[in-house]
């Protein structure tokens, strides 16, 4: 297992260096961010000046020579547009985005397990049918629409939910959360909402198809046989076998949900890191979009490393072939 | 079953916010397109920025909704002499933190706007342009000294927010949180988070007219549909950059008040007018020829051709003002000989054959298309409209971020790649002569002059003018000559082609109300209660 563990984090660091070149020769390619930056009336010395004091006067291998030297030692270089570190700006935006994903995920497993198993143990039943179209639905339809009709109907004609940004937050172990007070969790409801569609349909398909297959295996036969309750069937026997396929998707998806959160945090003006990449995208604020990939590459490369983790504790076949090997 | 009860929570949450915030009539919320940079008034000279920084700082002038100066931290100013300006302080204005305001504020805070080290746009054009002397006359006179007579000197000076000189040593990072933001301003600085909220304190010992407000709570929501639909829901109770298309039904709404007015920017097409041979345009039949774009009268069929009528009914709106010139009329400036163009498809045609053109040429029109009101829309029309006259024009928009790059002017040994491109400007002193020296005037690195002109029109006559001009302390006759300056510029040798301004659109709930500021900025404490 360390072995395994070691030998990962080494090709992580590998991967790292790698996205590092290629994000920082192609940001370099796209747009002027000095035209971005000034002020239309700013004069040619200007201009210059500002050049200067952001490094861009020299040839992008001297630049990035430059940033590597930096990252060795945790500086991920400053933010053109604000001056402040990058990796700073993207930390104070981190709690956000993790708490906005994390509730997407949680009522992605919350809704769409129990919606799934129901329609896969009973799937000719008019409910089951009703739970897959409105799957097919969750899955097609864009982001950014729902988002917008979410705002209008609960925010603008019902007035139930706040329609934008982040409700009051409290401190929690030195981090600002919004869960843990109504305001926050009003604000909440909607974006994450929005944003957990389309994982509770595939929740929903995934654990309609696993519990389809299972349901008539062997084991489940012989549990319905010993005369168990079909409670018990169904929570341990059903569930645990058909949670393999799940927690490697949503181990995959959430790392997707931090990255990609990018529309629903634009719609919701939710400030967390996919709305800070957007500004940074369109002001080409070079440091913090290199800092962003980098941060999310590592995201990635850790939740991968936990989900084989989760894997060997819930199945022990794989334990068994580690040892072995 | 947590589930529901989460959501029941939440609405009720929701509806206990909402009671909440009705009890406070003294608290306004605002959700802006715009988030600042920063909180310190000299890191970058920008709209977003200079609208923050104006209320938690003053400056000598203020500058009212139409650009006009009127006093603010000095009651008085004139020119004493052809090289010096005096300007009397006002006394007994305090900052925020019980500090005493005098000259020394003054002084120290031009060297630091200037100078500071991280600026991303400094103000130094301001501070320093022309050659500026601060010299101490007493606590509360200062005479400013220039080796030529400055006409712009109030203008350039009313761009600049005061900082305490007790701030010295310190930059944006302690602006930023709060430590140093500390100015004499209608409001204090409570609390910055960026991309979330930006809140004011109402300053109870401002100089000036006390604004409506207790609490100012700033929001930055970027997306227009977002942000309108926090207006319609109650979240804010004002905001800014209303897109075009929705004006109508917000026209219609009754619990919606809308302010409009004109704005310092014009949209307007440069052409290259320095290559023989350009780019971007070809013979009927793709072959290569001359530069079409350096004969006035092919500018002049261009303009012709193109019906601004069609263009603000159609794709603004009606809401938008057709352009003959730099800047609207009214301000400083201004010449009143120049109209808009009439639209002549038939008279371009003419102009076109006899400038050679017979059978037209091919040219591509490049646009920006997430920088202006409708951008993309624009280039796509003019580009129609030209076609129909024999100029086959390909529009080609792409985002600001590339767009500005390619289509940068780095003087004559490196031109725009673009030969025939749709921009816009907004004049920061306004008056003419921002554009004119930015956009008209021979590119000079000297000098200063032309940084924006991406066609590289020039022309020895109207530079003449327009340094005669700047020379020119008296107002009338300044006036007089930028006006003249613009008559060459755009009136006979068709530099640049203007098409209109921009008119802005911000909304209120019902029950306040907003005077629409040509700069394009949002002040809290301009809304007021009906």
């Amino acid at each position: 297992m360390t072995v395994f563990i070691i030998r990962r984090l080494l090709q992580s660091i590998a991967v790292v260096l790698v996205m590092s070149f290629i994000v920082f020769v192609g940001v370099n390619i796209v747009g002027d961010p000095v035209e971005m930056m000034v002020s239309d009336e700013a004069d040619q010395a200007e201009r210059e000046k500002v050049i200067k004091s952001m490094g861009l006067d020299k040839p992008w291998y001297i630049q990035y020579a430059r940033f590597i030297g930096g990252a060795l030692q945790g500086d991920l270089g400053k933010s053109f547009v604000y001056g402040e570190p990058a990796l700073q700006i993207i930390a104070h935006r981190i709690p956000a985005t993790f708490e906005l994903a994390l509730a997407a995920l949680v009522m992605a497993v919350v809704v769409g397990i129990p919606l799934g198993v129901y329609a896969g143990l009973r799937p000719d039943t008019v409910g089951s049918k009703t739970i897959m179209a409105g799957s097919i639905l969750g899955f097609s339809l864009p982001t950014f629409w729902v988002g917008l009709m979410f705002i209008m109907v609960f925010a603008v004609i019902l007035g139930w939910l706040p329609s934008t940004g982040r409700g009051d937050t409290v401190e929690l172990l030195g981090i600002d959360v919004s869960f843990l007070t109504m305001d926050g969790l009003a604000h909440l409801f909607l974006p994450a909402f929005n944003l957990a569609l389309f994982k509770i349909s595939m929740v929903i398909r995934l654990t309609r198809a696993g519990t389809r297959e299972v349901v008539h295996q062997d084991y489940i036969k012989f549990a319905r046989a010993k005369g168990l309750s079909n409670r018990r069937v169904v929570l341990v026997h059903l569930m645990k076998n058909i949670m393999i396929p799940v927690v490697t998707v949503l181990g995959l998806e959430f790392g997707g949900l931090i990255a990609f959160s990018v529309v629903t945090e634009t719609v919701f003006a939710w400030p967390g890191m996919g709305k800070l990449i957007i500004d940074s995208i369109q002001s080409l604020d070079r440091p913090v979009i290199v800092a962003y990939l980098m941060i999310i590459v590592l995201i990635f490369v850790i939740i991968n490393l936990v989900v084989d983790i989760f894997y060997s504790l819930l199945d022990p076949r794989v334990r068994l072939s580690e040892i072995k090997s | 079953m947590f589930f529901r009860k989460s959501m029941i929570a939440a609405a009720f949450a929701a509806g206990l916010t909402a009671a909440a915030s009705a009890g406070q009539a003294q608290t306004i919320t605002i959700g802006l397109g715009t988030e600042p940079t920063s909180i310190d008034p000299h890191y970058h000279n920008l709209g977003p920025n200079n609208q923050i920084s104006q209320h938690i700082f003053s400056r000598l002038m203020e500058q009212d909704d139409k650009q006009r100066l009127f006093p603010g931290l000095a009651t008085e100013w004139k020119a004493i002499d052809d090289t010096t300006w005096e300007f009397k302080l006002r006394k007994g204005v305090k900052f925020h933190d019980g500090s005493d305001f005098n000259v020394d504020d003054v002084i120290f805070t031009m060297e630091r706007a200037a100078a500071h080290p991280n600026a991303k746009s400094s103000f130094k054009v301001f501070t320093h342009g022309g050659g500026k002397e601060y010299v101490r006359v007493d606590d509360y006179t200062l005479h400013v000294k220039t080796p030529k007579p400055y006409p712009l000197m109030a203008v350039d000076l009313s761009t600049v927010h005061i900082v305490s000189d007790k701030s010295k040593g310190h930059w944006e990072g302690d602006f930023n949180n709060g430590s140093q933001a500390i100015g004499t301003g209608p409001f204090k600085f409570v609390k910055w988070v960026k991309g979330e909220i930006l809140e004011f304190e109402r300053n109870d010992d401002y100089w000036g007219k006390k604004p409506h407000w207790k609490h100012v709570i700033i929001k930055p929501i970027k997306s227009a549909p977002s942000r309108l639909a926090a207006l319609l829901a109650g979240d804010v109770d004002f905001i800014d950059q209303v897109p075009t298309i929705d004006v109508k039904n917000l026209k219609n709404n009754d619990k919606i008040t809308l302010s409009q007015g004109i704005s310092n920017r014009v949209i307007y097409l440069h052409l290259d007018q320095y290559r023989d041979v350009t780019p971007f345009a070809k013979g009927p039949k793709g072959e290569e020829i001359k530069n079409p774009f350096k004969d006035v009268r092919v500018r002049k069929a261009i303009s012709m051709a193109i019906s601004r009528d069609l263009i603000i009914e159609r794709i603004m709106e009606g809401i938008a003002v057709k352009a003959g010139q730099l800047l609207p009329d009214g301000f400083f400036g201004v010449s009143d000989k120049l109209k808009p163009e009439e639209y002549d498809p038939e008279g371009a045609k003419k102009l076109l054959a006899e400038a050679g053109y017979p059978n037209g040429f091919q040219t591509t029109l490049h646009g920006p298309n997430n920088r202006y009101i409708n951008d993309a829309k624009i280039v796509e029309a003019v580009a129609q409209m030209l076609s129909r006259i024999g100029i086959m024009t390909t529009p080609d928009t792409m985002p600001k971020s590339v767009f500005f790059k390619r289509g940068k002017n780095r003087g004559p040994e490196n031109p725009p790649e673009f030969s025939f491109l749709l921009v816009g400007w907004g004049s920061g002193t306004g008056e003419a002569s921002s554009p004119l020296r930015s956009l008209l005037a021979t590119y000079s690195k000297e000098k200063g002059w032309g940084s924006s002109n991406r066609g590289l029109h020039s022309n020895p006559k109207m530079d003449a003018v327009l340094e005669e001009a700047l020379a020119t302390v008296d107002d009338t006759k300044r006036a007089a000559l930028l006006a003249k300056a613009t008559e060459i510029g755009v009136g006979e040798d068709m530099g640049l082609i203007p098409l209109h301004y921009q008119v802005n659109t911000w909304a209120a709930k019902k029950g306040l109300k907003y005077l629409a500021r040509t700069d394009e900025r949002t002040v809290a404490y301009d809304i007021r209660p009906e």
